[in-house]
Parts: structure tokens; sequence; C-alpha cells
């Protein structure tokens, strides 16, 4: 059979949902960190330029936009895989009646890794559009910041998913993104460089995959790239994208086909 | 020569963990019948049922479905399986039509024989006036009846249904019932589970009754009823326990074997109206008397000595 590869038909069944529900999705993943840049590149910006001229040699726009691009991101990868994991196979149990058919639960996780990056590539270039619009973005290699941004997303999809279909509820899910989430996005160098932090916090930050994210968005955006540097938080992402699919498959396979 | 059974297990088990959900079941589903998997809440008929459909691997024994075995082309099984779930899976986010469509698509359907197929089977289930509708406000006959539509878009050769009419009400299940002969008809093999004795005796050409994780017995439904019980059964329905339990040694004698329930005594008879007439003479402190034909229950009461809905 010519068919498309099952992944894709279970990515065909996002495109459906989203067709009829996009105004939100796109309004919490675009719209929202547009208005943070908004608010806190050019507001708190200005403030910020007015006391100690520039940030780590930018302006703050500048330095702000590549830590939004990135940690929004995140975010709109925590929110797709956590949730929609729970209603697929808890909720409305539709995973149930997908693995029913040719489909195995490892497409069906490849495809909901691959739309929740999708997802991220395009609401990580429309930003990237405004924020250059709002002169954000110094260099043309800023494009390079949304591949950037779409492995960081996939990074915490891909052991977020795999997680999810652990759970029988979703009471940890709140907690993830209150103390995990939430922090990563205050303190992983989104709004301030890691070195103005306490020492004893610093290791933290370079921990957490956001972090490298947004040094690699940022290294695009502002064409400063160490290719050494960028290489090695390119290769962290790529390793929580590889050991979280790993686990998702298998995840997947244990709750739907036990 | 006899042709392949479409599926056979040969001592089927499953186990989860140190729980045995199948212990060593011997079935075979020919081309054509349908086949049912009788018992009560825990017996292992949807544990079976998971296996037959590819989405539960198989702890020991053997299984073919197709001819195939389900560890080594699950995929391609499926491919050529309906399943109608117990519990409603039904995809809440999109419409009646577009539940259909990209169940099609999983299936690696082209959009154009999908839109030819889906039309026909809403028809079918008597829901081609509902494909813009949601999912969600959808009655629960009708949910199951797009469950049905949604299970045939792939042309399966063998239609396996879980509990097809738990929760539905008298009138939505008789609609499916009708609908699944049809199927029958049109010549679709069909295996089901079910708790309740009159789906097994309405749909099921051949079942085997299953009670924890075991088959007990298995042949049709008139077949099973002749070499497990008697013809007819007397009802005896009383005021207090007291009466009941005062009843049981006076009545033992009256028929081929009396059952006492928590609720009435069962006497198993040849003659229903001359084991009334027998039990009326002999001055019963009985509420009611009901004399009916023995039914499956009393074939899986007979054998386990429980009824099917513990």
């Amino acid at each position: 059979m010519a068919a498309a590869p099952p992944m894709l038909r279970v990515l065909e069944r996002e495109v459906l949902v989203f067709r009829k529900l996009w105004r939100g999705t796109a309004f919490s993943s675009f719209v929202t960190p547009v208005m943070f840049l908004a608010a806190i590149g050019l507001g708190l910006g200005g403030l910020v330029e007015r006391r100690s001229a520039h940030v780590a040699g930018l302006s703050y726009l500048a330095f702000v936009a590549p830590g939004l691009l990135a940690a929004s991101a995140m975010q709109t990868a925590a929110g797709s895989s956590l949730w929609p994991v729970m209603a697929g196979t808890k909720w409305i149990r539709s995973f149930h009646a997908i693995v029913a058919t040719p489909v195995t639960p490892a497409d069906l996780y490849g495809g909901t890794i691959l739309w929740i990056a999708l997802r991220a590539t395009a609401a990580a270039g429309a930003f990237l559009v405004v924020a250059a619009a709002l002169g954000g973005v110094p260099s043309p290699w800023g494009v390079l910041a949304v591949p950037a941004a779409a492995l960081g997303a996939v990074a915490f999809a891909a052991p977020l998913a795999a997680y999810a279909a652990t759970q029988d509820t979703d009471l940890t899910f709140p907690v993830i993104v209150r103390l995990g989430i939430v922090p990563l996005f205050l303190f992983s160098g989104t709004f301030f460089p890691v070195s103005q932090l306490p020492a004893w916090l610093r290791p933290v930050s370079v921990v957490s995959p956001l972090w490298h994210a947004i040094e690699l968005c940022r290294a695009a955006t502002t064409a400063t790239p160490h290719w050494a540097a960028s290489a090695g938080h390119a290769a962290v992402l790529a390793a929580s994208v590889a050991v979280g699919w790993r686990w998702g498959t298998r995840t997947f396979a244990r709750r739907l086909t036990p | 020569m006899p042709t392949p059974p479409l599926v056979q297990g040969l001592a089927l088990t499953k186990r989860f963990g140190r729980y045995l959900a199948v212990d060593h079941v011997d079935f075979t589903v020919q081309r054509g019948e349908a086949f049912g998997f009788l018992g009560p809440n825990g017996a292992g008929k949807t544990s079976t049922m998971r296996m037959i459909g590819c989405v539960s691997p198989v702890s020991e024994g053997e299984l073919r479905v197709l001819g195939m075995d389900p560890a080594v082309d699950g995929a391609s099984i499926r491919s050529r399986l309906g399943v109608v779930p117990q519990e409603d899976n039904l995809d809440t986010e999109l419409t009646v039509w577009d539940n259909m469509a990209i169940y099609g698509r999983y299936f690696g359907l082209s959009r154009g024989v999908i839109r030819e197929r889906a039309q026909d089977l809403l028809e079918f289930v008597q829901l081609g006036d509902r494909r813009h509708d949601r999912v969600d406000p959808l009655s629960g006959g009708m949910k199951r009846r797009l469950t049905i539509a949604r299970a045939l878009v792939n042309q399966p050769e063998l239609l396996l249904l879980d509990e097809p009419t738990t929760g539905l009400d008298p009138q939505a299940r008789h609609l499916v019932w009708e609908r699944l002969y049809q199927l029958k008809l049109q010549g679709v093999t069909q295996v089901l589970t079910t708790h309740y004795m009159d789906e097994a005796e309405q749909l099921c050409d051949r079942l085997v009754i299953m009670d924890r994780g075991r088959i007990v017995a298995e042949g049709s439904p008139s077949e099973l009823i002749r070499r497990h019980s008697t013809r007819e059964v007397v009802e005896l329905r009383f005021r207090t326990t007291e009466d009941r339990q005062a009843a049981l040694p006076r009545l033992n004698g009256s028929g081929e074997r009396v059952e006492m329930l928590p609720d009435r005594i069962l006497v198993y008879t040849g003659d229903g109206d001359g084991t009334a007439d027998l039990v009326a003479r002999d001055g019963l402190k009985h509420a009611s008397v009901l004399v009916r034909r023995s039914s499956l229950e009393d074939v899986f009461l007979i054998l386990t000595g429980r009824t099917l809905e513990d």
C-alpha cells in the first residue's frame, strides 16, 4: 500500500483538530509570547537601558527576544505533551481506538511528538517575524533560531509525553509546571544572563535544557556563535529527544497494549 | 476439506503480573459465524478479546488470527479487523463525519474511498443526518452505533464487539442487535463478549461460557441448554428469608435439581407446570410461582454455582 506512513496519519488527525481550534492554540503559543516581548522587551527594556546601557553587549530587546522564543516554545511543548496524552490514554481514550488500527503505539507517540515539533516551528517562525519587526533580531542568521527553538521544544515534549503515558491521573502535571517549567522559564537566562544568578544556582541552570535552547537561539539571532558551544547545546537537546523517544515508545506501548 | 478457522486459540493464557486473567483456553471461530464469550465481569472475556485484537501480547499458548500470529503480524491483522470496544473511545474533538474520516485514514484508506464508505455506513447505523454533529452530545446508543460504523470503515473480515450493548437502554439495545444481525447476514464474522444471556442467545451461533479465566462449556445456545439444564424452570419467590429457607428441604425431589438464590429458589424440571402443581398442592408459603424455559443463565448457574450478574 502506497499510503502515508502511520506516523503521518496521526499528524493528520492533529491537523484536523487544529483547523477547528486554531484560534485558542494560536493565542497561547503566539500572541502571549508577543505580549511578553512587548511588555518586557520594550517596556522593561527601556528602563533597563536607561540605567545600564546594554545587557551582555546587546539591547535588552535583542537579549530577551531569543530567550522568550525558546521559553515559549518550551511552555507550548509542555502543555501539549502532558494533558493531551492524558486525554488520549484516560479521559476520552481516543489513543486506544487508534492502536486498534494498523497504527502502533510507537507510531502514535512519534506522530504526537512530530506534531508538537511542527507547531513549535510555526509559532517560533511567527514570533521571530514580530521580534525582527520590533528590532529584536539583529542578524539574518536569526532564522536558525526557529529550528533551534523547535529542537528545544521537542527536548521537553519527548520525555514529558513519555512520562504522561505512565500516569493514571493528571495530579502531578501542575506540579511539573509550577516546580519545573515556571522556574526554568524565569531562571534559564531568559530575562537576564545566568551569570547574574547566585553561584550555587548556576550549575542548576546549566543542566536545564531550556538554557541550552536559549543559548542556541541567542547565538543565532545575534550572530555570535561559538561553534563548539552551539554544537554542545544542540547535542544536549538531541540527547533529551533521543532518551525521551526511547522511553516514550515504551510507555505508550505499556499503557495502550498491556 | 474444512476451511481454516478465522481465529484459533490453543491453551491461550494471559497474565498480568501474578494475576491469571485467561487460563489456558481453547476455542476456534469459523468464517461467517457469530461467536460469543459469555461470562460475568472479570471472567477474562475482555482480556481474550484484546489478545485477538492484537492490542495485548499473548502470555502463553498459541493464537492465530486470520491465519497469522499477532506477535509477528499484529499490524497486518489489525488492518483486517473492526473493533468495537467496551468503553466508547470516539474522538470527542471531532465531528461524527471526521471520526469516520480520520479512522479510515488510520487504515491507510484514500479520502475518496472513505467518502464513499462513510456515508453508506452512517446511513446503515441510522446516523446519516448527524454527520456534521459533534460526538459528545450524542446519546449512548448513537455513540455505540457510530463506533460500530467506524469499526466497519476498513470492511473488516472479523468484527470484535466487547460488550456491545452494556449501558444502553432496551430500545437502543434492540437497534444495535438488529444492525449486528444485518451484518451477520452480509457475512461479517463476529466475535463478541457479553454478560447478558439474552444478548448471547440473540446474537451468537456458538459460544463459550467463561468463568474465572477458564472456558467451562462450549456449544450453540440451544445445545448448551439441552446439555446442561432441564427444559423448564420453576422460579419460586418468598415473602421472607425464613419462608425461603423453610421451603428448601421440602422442595428436594420436586425437580431434577434445586438451586437457592438470594432472592428465590429455582427448581429445574422437564415439566414446569407439573412441578408447579406439585408445589401448590404441598401448601408452601411462597409469594409467586413462575414457570419458564431454561436459559443460558441457568446453564451458567448450574456450571459455576453463581449468577452472571455477580
